[in-house]
């Protein structure tokens, strides 16, 4: 096995050539008659189809509005998230009580797939958007738990003992000691909870909602509108990359700020 | 205030079965404002008496007292300097320096005052703004000195602190806290395994056996310092060349030798 580390430009040459590749057949197989463009429609048959939903509206609503859609219930869900499952990951990881308390409940519970509340959420919430939120919850919810008890767990021995000789007293432990001392980690959860929470969203729109990409994705199954469905996939995939990229910002920035890396 | 006593202490790590004996029965008293260092083969439990001062450890027989009280939790009259540092990385060296005076709920200005303080004493004025990890080891050890030394502890707490930096850090380390126990003179317990610098340091030696440890021998270096008039002498590889140091040192290596060579046994 070759293991030198590739240079930036081998790096950025392979990645080209596997794009290069990848479009390539995509473009081939509709344009060379090998499958029927409602089947399969070209790259650029799908450019074209998301620059035109942009301003002509389809189930409802242009493109960037199911997204606004979208993005608004994954904000909630994922905030609602972070907002119970850090600080409850926090506690069980510092608190051994907590732990013995809590752990079976959650090692129950997040065996559950997301897509698998869809039909507890319909039930619940019907269209409404308690149905979605609900599903993105339970997809961001257990990486935030998690990292966040991995995160309290592995806080520095000697920074709390140090703490501790300083007079600390137990609030000011937690906010000022395991608070910054997780952050590496709670910032690697939440990257890992917006992938599963976005990822969840869309599942759960394709049942429960009356707006967004996901609900527009159905609506042009059902009037076999490919390059449509491929467009709302399109803009799926970019969104996700475009948050995973912020969290991943936010995360190399918050450990170089610490010296964690070179 | 500042009196530390061992008083007959041991310590079990472990169950009573699995379990394997640290320290047995230590006894030692240190004076106010005196400097012990305690030296002794790696893994004899020296670093245990101290944190057992600390009060992050318990004891499994006897007492340790500081000014009479027995030790319970750790607290800010005990401050600690670690061998690895343990600075605070998402803070900077002010903050750092500032952490333990907050604690103790004194005003801004004060503590303005103290922090800036015990910046020039260091000589780390340039450095306030600092994160410890732009810092060179010997510098991140001077706020981790600083952010003891500004509590206006009763005891001074010493873990190998000088453990992890390289040779000429340390000496420049060692003739810094000989300085600062002149202008601010604290009970110490230091731990180390250099046998000069403990010689170089200390007003005591304490020998510590090979585990289970126990103090197996004091040695008195104040009194020959003081008649030999090693305070006159400005750099440390001169104390280190006079006769009375030479003898000091070759006496605790062949006491430390003779733990070393038991293990043949």
């Amino acid at each position: 096995m070759d293991s030198a580390p590739l240079t930036l430009g081998q790096t950025l040459r392979l990645g080209l050539i596997g794009l290069f590749v990848f479009f390539g057949i995509w473009l081939l197989l509709p344009t060379a008659g090998l499958v029927p463009p409602s089947f399969l429609p070209s790259p650029i048959a799908v450019a074209e189809r998301v620059a035109t939903l942009t301003t002509e509206p389809f189930a409802g609503a242009t493109l960037p509005a199911h997204i606004a859609y979208s993005f608004t219930r994954f904000i909630a869900g994922f905030a609602l998230a972070a907002l119970i499952g850090i600080p409850l990951g926090l506690m069980m990881g510092w608190f051994r009580l907590v732990d013995e308390i809590v752990s079976p409940i959650f090692d129950g519970l997040r065996f559950i797939a997301p897509i698998a509340w869809v039909p507890f959420a319909a039930l619940w919430f019907g269209t409404g958007i308690g149905g979605p939120v609900m599903i993105i919850f339970a997809g961001a919810f257990p990486p935030c738990v998690i990292n966040a008890y991995r995160g309290a767990r592995q806080v520095d021995r000697r920074l709390v003992e140090a703490a501790e000789m300083l007079g600390t007293g137990h609030f000011r432990m937690i906010v000022d000691i395991l608070l910054p001392a997780s952050v590496p980690s709670l910032v690697a959860g939440l990257r890992v909870a917006a992938g599963l929470g976005w990822q969840s969203l869309v599942g759960a729109e394709l049942i429960v909602a009356s707006t967004g990409v996901g609900f527009m994705m159905v609506q042009a199954q059902a009037n076999v509108a490919t390059s449509t469905v491929m467009a709302g996939m399109v803009a799926i995939g970019i969104v996700g990359l475009a948050i995973d990229m912020a969290l991943r910002w936010t995360e190399a920035s918050i450990r170089r700020h610490r010296g964690l890396d070179g | 205030m500042g009196s530390i006593r061992f008083e007959g202490v041991g310590k079990v790590f472990g169950n009573a079965r699995t379990g394997f004996k640290a320290l047995d029965d230590v006894s030692l008293a240190i004076g106010e404002k005196e400097f012990v260092a305690i030296v002794g083969p790696s893994g004899c439990g020296k670093t245990t008496c101290l944190r057992m001062v600390a009060g992050f450890e318990g004891v499994s027989a006897g007492k340790v007292l500081v000014n009479d009280r027995p030790v319970v939790r750790p607290g800010a009259d005990r401050a600690v300097v670690f061998q690895q540092f343990a600075l605070f990385p998402w803070k900077t060296v002010r903050q750092n320096i500032e952490f333990g005076l907050r604690n103790k709920r004194i005003g801004k200005d004060q503590r303005d005052h103290l922090v800036a303080g015990s910046l020039k004493l260091m000589s780390l004025e340039s450095h306030g703004d600092a994160y410890p990890h732009q810092l060179s080891g010997g510098m991140q050890q001077r706020v981790a000195i600083a952010r003891a030394y500004v509590l206006d502890p009763d005891v001074l707490l010493m873990d190998e602190p000088f453990g992890a930096l390289d040779a000429q850090t340390r000496v420049v380390m060692q003739e810094e806290l000989v300085r600062l126990a002149r202008v601010n003179p604290r009970t110490v317990l230091f731990i180390t395994h250099a046998v000069e610098e403990a010689v170089y340091l200390a007003d005591r030696v304490a020998i510590m056996s090979r585990r289970p440890g126990t103090i197996k021998e004091i040695i008195d270096v104040k009194t020959v310092r003081l008649a030999e008039r090693w305070d006159g002498h400005e750099r440390i590889e001169d104390v280190m060349d006079l006769e009375s140091f030479v003898h000091l040192r070759t006496r605790i290596w062949k006491s430390l030798r003779e733990e070393k060579a038991e293990i043949g046994h």
